[in-house]
């Protein structure tokens, strides 16, 4: 990636852009190669093909009785592999948020060219344990409405636009 | 006194070039598990935890983050160490030392399967002004040392060629190891050349798996275990990061990291105080170097010792019965690992096909690999 003007001007040294762009520094440029291919494993593995099903799955532990999503093999809290897969419902309530006015590089967003800021969220899913969910952003809401415990429900991708990931789910809306 | 500690448990996955059916988190789990029970404890037991990650092989920035649920460890004292294993195990090993508890537990992984960009994450590594620019592969600067050590110590590419026979054959009985095969040194000298000297069969192909290993101080080792493996020394050391200013001939890492164990260990005479050794051979010149760098061999002997089958299972001072890196696959941060899980097997009486009659005492030697300088040493008694 280029480095730009502003990249320059967040820093506190006194290089200028133009230093750089005129090469009277040593500038390296680098483009990391750092490519993976993650075995997902039973479990991320299930999760994934269900989304692409529009479904939620979880599973659960025998002993602590906790329904677990995202699903997993084993118990971290019991020691011991987990149970049952439950499906579990694409509702939820909201346990924190954020109005985020920053994108993930830290770019301001145009709020005032009405951009609609960021709405990350943590969603509780009907049907699993308290605290288990899913990270995902919320929309079709005033950002200034949403509020701890608000019910909401997922907006999925149409089933060929699906591939089995979390953005397979668009978004969370609030439901009545 | 000093604290006594030992290893009273180990579980490992076994050591596979591709692991797809499972991820990280489940690959980790049945290696704990296996140490656990072979432990006789549950993870509620264990007082610390260290585990071993480097962030680009995982591929997540501060992946130590993600270690704790499937080592049991959620909600209990734990920190990774972005090194070797052995240093991992330091970590622990001081932890019991320290008094912070009777129990500690050290974990290492390796998904290398999962890289796709190895050569790429290598030169990544490497300084970005003076070296990179240049844009050498990780296997030149293995090359080159393969060469400096050859010139100074006088081992030839067939004495070489006969370390990477000889842990291949090893491997063939190890059920653990993913590399065995039965070839002649023509074989290896033949093969493709990659940096010369250094052709393909010299380099060790990448391999996964898990080793998870549990260390408890005399008092509680003694109630939990039959066997205990005592921890009776250990060292560590890096040498400078330049490549224009290290020493390339003698892995002075491994000699500083040796002879810091063997001071606590009160050996002054290591080959005929120790009875085998599992050191990095992730290159097979490495064997060579470690062995004379480690003073288990004089200078310009570990070549005609290798040559002459003085370090076959049969041999007089037996390196890598289990197959080494080069029979069991190059398992990056988990390399030291894999040798304290065999030199305790071993010691044990476990080690199968491949056990050696009559030991006390192993070293296992680890080394962070290309393009670093930094090992660790472990000495290990039964
Ligand atoms: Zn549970």
């Amino acid at each position: 990636m280029e480095i730009t003007e502003k990249d320059v001007a967040h820093t506190t040294s006194k290089l200028r852009f133009d230093d750089i762009k005129k090469g009277k520094v040593l500038s390296v440029k680098w483009e990391p190669k750092l490519n993976y291919a993650w075995d997902n494993g039973p479990a991320l593995g299930r999760y994934l093909a269900e989304l692409k099903n529009g479904r939620i799955i979880a599973k659960k532990c025998d002993k602590c009785h906790r329904t677990m999503l995202p699903p997993r093999m084993f118990c971290e809290l019991c020691w011991r592999p987990t149970g049952r897969w439950v499906y579990v419902r694409d509702t939820g309530i909201v346990n924190t948020w954020v109005v985020s006015y920053v994108d993930w590089k830290a770019g301001r967003l145009n709020i005032e060219g009405g951009v609609r800021p960021f709405t990350p969220a943590i969603i509780e899913i009907d049907g699993t344990s308290k605290g288990m969910g899913i990270l995902h952003l919320l929309d079709e809401v005033d950002p200034w409405k949403i509020s701890r415990g608000m019910k909401v429900k997922a907006v999925w991708k149409p089933v060929k636009e699906r591939i089995g990931a979390i953005t397979d789910i668009k978004y969370f809306k609030p439901v009545k | 006194m000093t604290k006594r500690v030992a290893i009273v448990g180990i579980g490992t996955t076994g050591f596979r070039a591709t692991t797809p059916d499972v991820s990280y988190r489940e690959l980790t789990y049945e290696a704990a598990t296996k140490a656990y029970v072979d432990a006789g404890i549950e993870p509620k037991d264990v007082d610390s935890f260290v585990s071993t990650a480097e962030d680009f092989f995982e591929g997540y920035s501060i992946a130590d983050e993600y270690s704790p649920d499937q080592l049991g460890a959620v909600l209990k004292p734990i920190y990774t160490v972005p090194g070797d294993f052995i240093q991992s195990l330091a970590s622990a090993y001081m932890m019991i030392l320290s008094g912070i508890g009777d129990i500690s537990v050290v974990q290492g992984l390796s998904k290398a399967s999962n890289m796709l960009s190895l050569s790429e994450m290598t030169t990544f590594a490497m300084d970005p002004i003076y070296n990179r620019p240049l844009k050498e592969s990780p296997h030149a600067v293995a090359g080159m040392e393969m060469a400096r050590f050859m010139h100074e110590s006088g081992a030839t590419r067939e004495q070489c060629a006969k370390v990477v026979v000889k842990n291949k054959r090893n491997a063939l009985d190890n059920p653990l190891a993913g590399h065995g095969v039965l070839i002649d040194s023509d074989y290896v000298l033949n093969s493709e050349v990659i940096s010369f000297p250094l052709t393909q069969m010299d380099i060790s192909p990448h391999s996964d798996g898990a080793v998870v290993v549990v260390l408890a101080e005399e008092k509680t080792a003694k109630t939990l275990s039959d066997k205990p493996i005592w921890i009776r020394g250990i060292g560590w050391c890096s040498d400078t990061p330049g490549l224009e200013t290290r020493n390339w001939g003698e892995a002075i890492y491994a000699q500083m990291a040796a002879e810091m164990s063997y001071k606590m260990a009160g050996i002054r005479h290591p080959r005929s105080e120790i009875d085998f050794a599992e050191i990095n051979d992730e290159f097979s010149y490495k064997e060579l170097q470690h062995l004379e760098a480690m003073r288990i061999c004089r200078k310009k002997e570990a070549g005609p010792l290798t040559e002459t089958g003085g370090t076959e299972i049969t041999g007089e001072f037996p390196v890598n019965p289990s197959g080494g890196c080069l029979g069991v696959g190059n398992l990056y941060e988990l390399n030291g690992g894999h040798k304290v899980l065999e030199v305790v097997r071993q010691l044990r009486g476990e080690a199968g096909k491949n056990q050696l009659k009559d030991i006390t005492t192993g070293l296992a030697q680890g080394w962070r690999g290309v393009p670093t300088a930094t090992g660790a040493v472990a000495i290990l008694s039964n």
